[in-house]
């Protein structure tokens, strides 16, 4: 990870906005380091958008403070803020060219010709854009929009680059390709990356820390890898990759299950035994046997309900004694991935070090 | 049912019409231009060049760039007053939208010749304005009002206001907010942001306003009528008086001709400035 000196670019003081009765954006408490990847996510409605716009200046929150260098930018209007954003409708200005709307914001500064020039030039160059750049949006596809969009923000070297579901318009092959070429971008111009997304997987590609939002607050905010291994509820478990839950209660060693029996994990001290709970554990930690397994591992049989190929893994959906449903993944290297078909009788087995027991 | 005939089927009776009501009128003054008065108010069908050669006439002449500059001195005032309130509209929250909408349409309800009379109520030397400005000591003698250019304009700005409103909301409400946010958030001021932002982008609807102004107000004839009081002359009312009063039917063809050819040029010039701003594509 890319974290060496921490130095805070942004801080979000209990930042609160209310929509009329509804409150978008809860108090929420975040910092953004200087030259970092952060991802804000969650579902739609979560007050990612809200908290962006508050950022940029479009909205002026109700309480809490926005501070940009440990100066207060909370009422600052947005075009007196080193802070740019990139829309999601990308908002190119249809009027002008590509030239045009990328210099925008370099003569809304005043500088003067000559260095303006040269650095559209530069600029449209490095975006590879210069072949375009005589050309309106309207003239364009919908990943050369996009790089014209990004190149007019980044053009004025803002503090921090806001950017809202930046590839959400694009396909899902250019999209993966984005991902990486945002996530090089970033590094080459040394710029903060706030990036919103509602896409768990994008976020994890993409971000060195991630705020995963829900209802307005944020619920857990990491790295990708704390999120992915180390969910502190049971939204942010399932919210982030996939995830088999069991609900049960609480005991000293583990979670017990109706039809299931003790299913084995780690216990935080300050929890109660005979509490609801959930285990937790993730597809890809499941291994699979036809011949009950042994040892100390958790393990519960079951029969396959449904396969479903992947090309690089296979899904198995499992149907346990108990009627739920549990999901393993298989690699396809795994000679067992060959074996199976609908019916088989199985068994399922993971390490209690590998099962997370939420209580919220 | 094929495709052809489905489309004449739908495409026919608006082109027929269009072709019964209004190419044919067109085509009959276009042919009575070039024919000759007959001395009881018939048509000689006799072919000459007279109506033009008339119709240049400094008097005439006079006549259309009077209505031009009324027309023009009109349009410039509606757009100027309509501008901020459909922009005020396109501000407001989405649900009121219509409520104003439907405000700035209420004026259709009563007709068009009560409210024309209505302004000379209110425009009047005795009249509601005049009165309330003596009564309030601002003026000891009346402000000649009415019948007037300052009346007609008047008139034709109250009338014509509303399409004005509307076209500009059309094009306003159509524009993306995000737009004004992207220059505002690129550092432009409000100002800026409405001269290379909205303004331009927003110029469809200006233009669309402004030729529907200026084409009904250089060719009405009752406004000049009612508030100029007949000592204004504008075109339409010329042509009115040829068709019905001097029962010179080809003279007043030769005008309507002239009139639809300066509207003409008009609307052809406005649409390729609208198409040069808006950058179609090539």
């Amino acid at each position: 990870m890319t974290m060496g000196v921490s130095d805070t670019v942004i801080r979000l003081d209990h930042l609160t906005k209310r929509f009329g009765s509804m409150t978008a954006v809860d108090g929420v408490e975040l910092d953004f380091q200087e030259n970092e990847f952060f991802a804000l996510l969650g579902p739609s409605g979560c007050g990612k958008t809200t908290l962006l716009r508050m950022i940029a200046g479009f909205e002026i929150p109700d309480e809490g403070k926005v501070l940009l260098d440990g100066n207060d930018i909370t009422q600052l209007r947005p075009n007196r803020r080193p802070v740019n954003l990139m829309f999601q409708s990308y908002a190119l200005f249809p009027h002008m060219t590509v030239r045009k709307n990328i210099s925008y914001g370099l003569e809304m500064d005043g500088i003067n010709s000559v260095a303006l020039n040269s650095r559209v030039d530069e600029t449209l160059e490095t975006t590879q854009l210069d072949e375009l750049a005589g050309r309106k949006p309207d003239q364009l596809s919908g990943g050369q929009r996009q790089r014209v969009a990004l190149a007019r923000a980044l053009i004025k070297r803002p503090r921090v680059l806001l950017l809202d579901e930046p590839l959400s318009a694009l396909d899902k092959k250019l999209r993966g390709q984005m991902q990486l070429e945002l996530k090089r971008l970033q590094h080459e111009v040394g710029i903060t990356f706030v990036v919103v997304t509602h896409d768990q997987e994008e976020a994890l590609v993409m971000a060195d820390r991630i705020a995963l939002m829900r209802d307005g607050v944020v619920e857990q905010c990491g790295k990708p890898h704390d999120l992915y291994e180390n969910p502190g509820s049971r939204f942010v478990a399932e919210f982030i990759g996939a995830m088999n839950t069991f609900d049960g209660k609480l005991t000293d060693n583990g979670v017990e299950i109706n039809g299931l029996g003790l299913l084995r994990g780690a216990v935080e001290n300050n929890s109660q035994a005979g509490m609801n709970a959930t285990l937790a554990v993730r597809p890809e930690r499941i291994k699979i046997t036809k011949t009950p397994p042994m040892g100390e591992d958790n393990s519960i049989s079951g029969k396959v309900d449904d396969l479903a190929y992947h090309g690089q893994d296979l899904g198995v959906h499992v149907r346990l004694e108990n009627g739920a449903m549990a999901l393993v993944r298989v690699s396809a290297a795994d000679p067992i991935a060959e074996s199976l078909s609908d019916n088989t009788k199985i068994w399922c087995a993971w390490s209690p070090r590998h099962s997370r027991i939420l209580t919220s | 049912m094929n495709t052809r005939l489905k489309t004449a089927a739908y495409v026919g009776p608006g082109l027929g019409w269009l072709a019964l009501f209004m190419i044919i009128p067109c085509g009959i003054i276009f042919v009575y231009s070039f024919f000759e008065r007959g001395t009881y108010g018939g048509i000689d069908f006799i072919f000459s060049f007279d109506n033009f050669n008339r119709a240049l006439d400094p008097i005439y002449l006079n006549i259309l760039l009077t209505s031009g500059r009324i027309a023009g001195l009109t349009t410039l005032i509606a757009l100027i007053l309509a501008y901020p309130a459909a922009y005020a509209i396109s501000c407001a929250p989405t649900r009121r939208q219509p409520v104003f909408l439907f405000m700035v349409m209420l004026p259709f309800w009563s007709n068009y010749l009560i409210r024309t009379y209505a302004w000379i109520v209110l425009l009047n030397r005795e009249g509601l304005i005049n009165n309330s400005l003596e009564g309030l000591g601002l003026i000891s003698e009346p402000l000649p009002l009415l019948y007037n250019e300052f009346a007609i304009i008047t008139g034709l700005v109250y009338n014509y206001l509303p399409f004005v409103i509307l076209a500009i909301y059309a094009s306003l409400s159509r524009l993306n907010p995000e737009i004004r946010e992207a220059s505002e958030d690129l550092g432009a001021s409000s100002l800026t942001t409405f001269l290379r932002v909205t303004l331009p982008l927003t110029m469809p609807g200006i233009a669309a306003g402004s030729i529907f102004v200026f084409v009904l107000s250089i060719g009405n004839f009752i406004t000049p009528d009612l508030l100029g009081g007949g000592r204004l002359m504008m075109v339409g009312n010329l042509i009115y008086d040829q068709f019905l009063s001097a029962r010179d039917w080809p003279f007043g063809s030769a005008l309507s001709l002239m009139l639809i050819g300066v509207m003409m040029m008009l609307l052809f010039t406005q649409a390729i400035a609208v198409n040069k701003s808006m950058g179609e594509r090539v």
